[in-house]
């Protein structure tokens, strides 16, 4: 953790990490059984997924009548339990646990459709078969007609601290990276292919032969919203994401994702991550998507206590889990594991007014007045006077704050709690 | 595998920087420390007294406040401990023991606790409690006839009342390394000017207190007096004066700067500290106070909460 420098009048100096020069990967063994998520609320009448169901390595798995939402199964196995999860902000899922059977067998419906297919057909390939692939290529947003794409943003930096995730993708798989590119122009028609990336990339890249835009090497500079601003100069108007004015953004391991595709025939199912252990030491990983986080604490010895924390994501911006069981998700960039004497405390005290959050804030947002609206729950007002929506959610707020309060969650749970609101008003007016 | 341990889950971030409320204020007794040695060594025991009688009893007025009104006890903070500091700090030796308890009630209990405590004060509770025994016990700060006692090698006159009463001429025997050293009539910790500025740095550089409210107040004094000075230099002192005599640094560096009740906003701090630099020598020329750091502080306090209104504008919004 980096604590507040003796220099107290300079802003926090996170550097994002990086990568060794020969990173070495260490892989995990396929485990016992694996769990996927799919962002789709468990549905017991509709669900087309069967228990018991076998299930071949890359098979795509469709879990609902008149839905495509899919998971890919990334084990040959049986399905065990499909049941309901409840993550972060009430969102809720369906878990899909499968055990794995001793003999691989890969599925060869994304090799049959993936061959020779045309332009057009490789986008709705990307779309119906790639977005359960390791970070999650946003199928979906290339072919929705609403949001008209002019832009891409390929993200080679990782965006929150400790992670090297993306920068080890960069290193070692390039040439997957190269045709993912080439595979996304074809597929989406849109020319401007934007590369971002931080310094010590921009030897690797310059082989790609795209244009590449230096990210900083300060949290949070590597942030969607503030790339838009920094990099492209187009400022994210509040509330809207970067896909509502047109550009997407894509990291490397996504189309690095859909170049390995296309090039094996095979939907990608191992995932790559970082691994923080408690002191600080990071390992990169790759394991199969869906393995629990306790395979991977096992393989590398480390022992949990009561009181540690697990982090999935980065420091910053990550959500902490409940449970040793739970998998590695397609997004799942890095698993941290934090020792209980290592957790800072979140008080109750409030707000002093001390103007540390002020001054690091990247979106000038007047924190020291939002957030005495956002604590009595005056939402609607902090919406609308004291720019809740500029937030682009980095955290260093609750970072700096000498009170120690949560900052960050009351804005989070702000938002929340608005959308609700709003979309039971639609709801009862539609 | 059994999951038998029992993890933390809270929100993202995970990090914090480790800046806590107690270390700035100890950062802050800190960097106070010399002004209030220097006040010892020339007051002796007397000014030992006053600053301990104020801090400890403004630490226990904050304990038997949340005691009857059943709060968690907030003292381990060092808020009340700052707060009884700087009372100290601002009265002369001679203070007698009734005045500091009366007055670390009025800044602990009336200046910050009635409010809510700690960040909910709209007006620097020092200042609050200063302003009114001033008011009250005007015999008590007149710094002349309080500290008339004491007999050192420099001349123990008040700058500021010498320069109400008698003109410019009287103030005219001050060198400006004298007031910095402390060589004057005046508070316990507010004469010492080397030890104020030094304090006042050190915070600034750990980021403690805001530089802009700082040095906009001191540029706002030294501008005006400049005015002033410039305008009949035969009334007006110099600027000199303004900056080192009366509260003006411990003022600039300790009062003004107390977060609760000043601007965060870049330009909002700017025209916080320039105002009450600017009031201050106001009232210092025209006015009937001998100093005006107090009521010029109190006055920006009142308009703090429409500068916070002058905000810069948050990214991405519309209109």
């Amino acid at each position: 953790m980096i604590k507040r420098s003796f220099i107290g009048l300079l802003k926090p100096r996170l550097k994002y990490g990086s990568v060794a020069e020969t990173p070495s990967l260490k892989q995990i063994p396929i485990p016992k059984e694996i769990t996927l998520f799919s962002n789709c609320p468990f549905d017991k009448k509709n669900l087309l997924l069967k228990k018991k169901a076998t299930v071949k390595t890359g098979q795509k798995l469709l879990l609902y009548k008149e839905s495509d939402e899919y998971v890919v199964s990334s084990v040959t196995g049986q399905v065990t339990s499909i049941s309901s999860y409840t993550g972060d902000f009430g969102l809720s899922y369906t878990a899909i646990t499968i055990e794995v059977s001793d003999d691989e067998e890969i599925d060869d419906e994304f090799k049959d459709v993936s061959k020779d297919a045309s332009k057009d057909a490789s986008l709705e390939i990307i779309k119906n078969f790639l977005a359960f692939a390791p970070g999650n290529p946003p199928g979906k947003l290339f072919s929705d007609k609403d949001k008209s794409l002019n832009t891409i943003v390929v993200c080679c930096a990782d965006s929150d601290l400790l992670i090297t995730t993306n920068q080890y993708i960069v290193k070692s798989d390039i040439d997957a990276i190269k045709n993912g590119i080439n595979i996304l122009k074809t597929a989406t028609g849109v020319n401007d292919i934007i590369m971002v990336a931080s310094q010590s990339q921009m030897h690797e890249l310059s082989t790609i032969g795209e244009k590449i835009n230096q990210v900083n090497d300060t949290y949070p500079s590597a942030l969607p919203h503030l790339i838009m601003k920094n990099i492209l100069g187009k400022v994210v108007p509040a509330g809207k994401n970067p896909e509502d004015i047109g550009v997407c953004f894509i990291s490397a391991e996504a189309v690095a994702s859909i170049g390995n595709a296309f090039n094996s025939g095979q939907i990608p199912v191992t995932k790559t991550f970082t691994l923080v252990n408690k002191d600080g030491s990071k390992s990169l990983v790759s394991a199969r998507i869906g393995t629990p986080a306790g395979d991977i604490f096992k393989a590398f010895n480390i022992t949990l206590n009561e009181n540690d924390r697990i982090i999935f994501g980065g420091p910053m911006t990550g959500s902490s889990v409940y449970s040793e069981k739970h998998p590695v998700q397609p997004d799942t960039d890095a698993i941290i594991v934090q020792d209980r004497d290592d957790i800072p405390v979140i008080s109750d005290y409030p707000c002093t007014n001390c103007g540390d959050c002020i001054r690091v804030c990247p979106a000038n947002i007047q924190i020291n007045l939002l957030v005495r609206f956002l604590e009595t729950g005056q939402y609607e007002e902090a919406a609308d006077q004291y720019d809740l929506y500029s937030c682009i959610e980095c955290g260093l707020c609750s970072y700096v704050c000498v009170s120690g309060m949560p900052i960050f969650q009351y804005i989070r749970s702000a938002k929340y709690e608005l959308d609700r609101a709003n979309t039971a008003e639609a709801t009862n007016n539609g | 595998m059994v999951d038998n341990n029992k993890f933390i889950v809270s929100h993202a971030p995970f990090w914090h920087d480790g800046s806590r409320i107690s270390t700035r204020n100890y950062n802050m007794a800190f960097a106070a420390f010399p002004a209030i040695l220097l006040g010892i060594i020339y007051y002796g025991m007397p000014a030992v007294g006053v600053v301990s009688l104020s801090i400890s009893s403004a630490i226990i007025w904050e304990f038997v406040f949340c005691r009857v009104t059943k709060y968690s006890v907030t003292i381990g903070d060092g808020s009340a401990a700052i707060i009884g500091m700087l009372f100290g700090m601002l009265l002369p030796a001679t203070a007698p023991w009734w005045l500091v308890i009366l007055g670390t009630f009025v800044a602990v209990i009336i200046g910050k606790q009635i409010y809510g405590g700690i960040g909910a004060n709209p007006f620097n509770p020092v200042v609050v409690a200063i302003a009114i025994l001033m008011i009250s016990w005007k015999d008590i700060f007149d710094f002349n006839e309080a500290l008339i006692n004491y007999d050192f090698d420099f001349a123990m006159v008040y700058p500021l009342a010498a320069l109400k009463h008698f003109g410019v001429s009287a103030v005219d025997s001050f060198s400006m390394g004298d007031l910095l050293m402390g060589k004057q009539s005046g508070g316990i910790g507010s004469t010492f000017g080397l030890g104020l500025i030094a304090g006042g740095i050190y915070l600034i550089i750990r980021g403690i207190i805001r530089w802009e409210i700082a040095l906009s107040f001191l540029a706002g004094i030294f501008i005006t007096a400049l005015i002033f000075n410039m305008a009949d230099s035969a009334h007006y002192a110099g600027p000199a004066v303004h900056l080192f005599a009366g509260y003006t640094l411990i003022g600039a560096f300790f009062l003004a700067t107390e977060d609760s009740s000043s601007p965060v906003n870049f330009i909002s701090m700017l025209i916080y500290g320039a105002g009450a630099g600017l009031l201050t020598v106001l009232i210092r020329n025209i006015g009937v106070y001998v100093d005006g750091v107090i009521f010029a502080i109190l006055i920006m306090n009142l308009v703090n909460p429409l500068l916070d209104k002058i905000k810069p504008k948050a990214i991405g919004k519309v209109a």
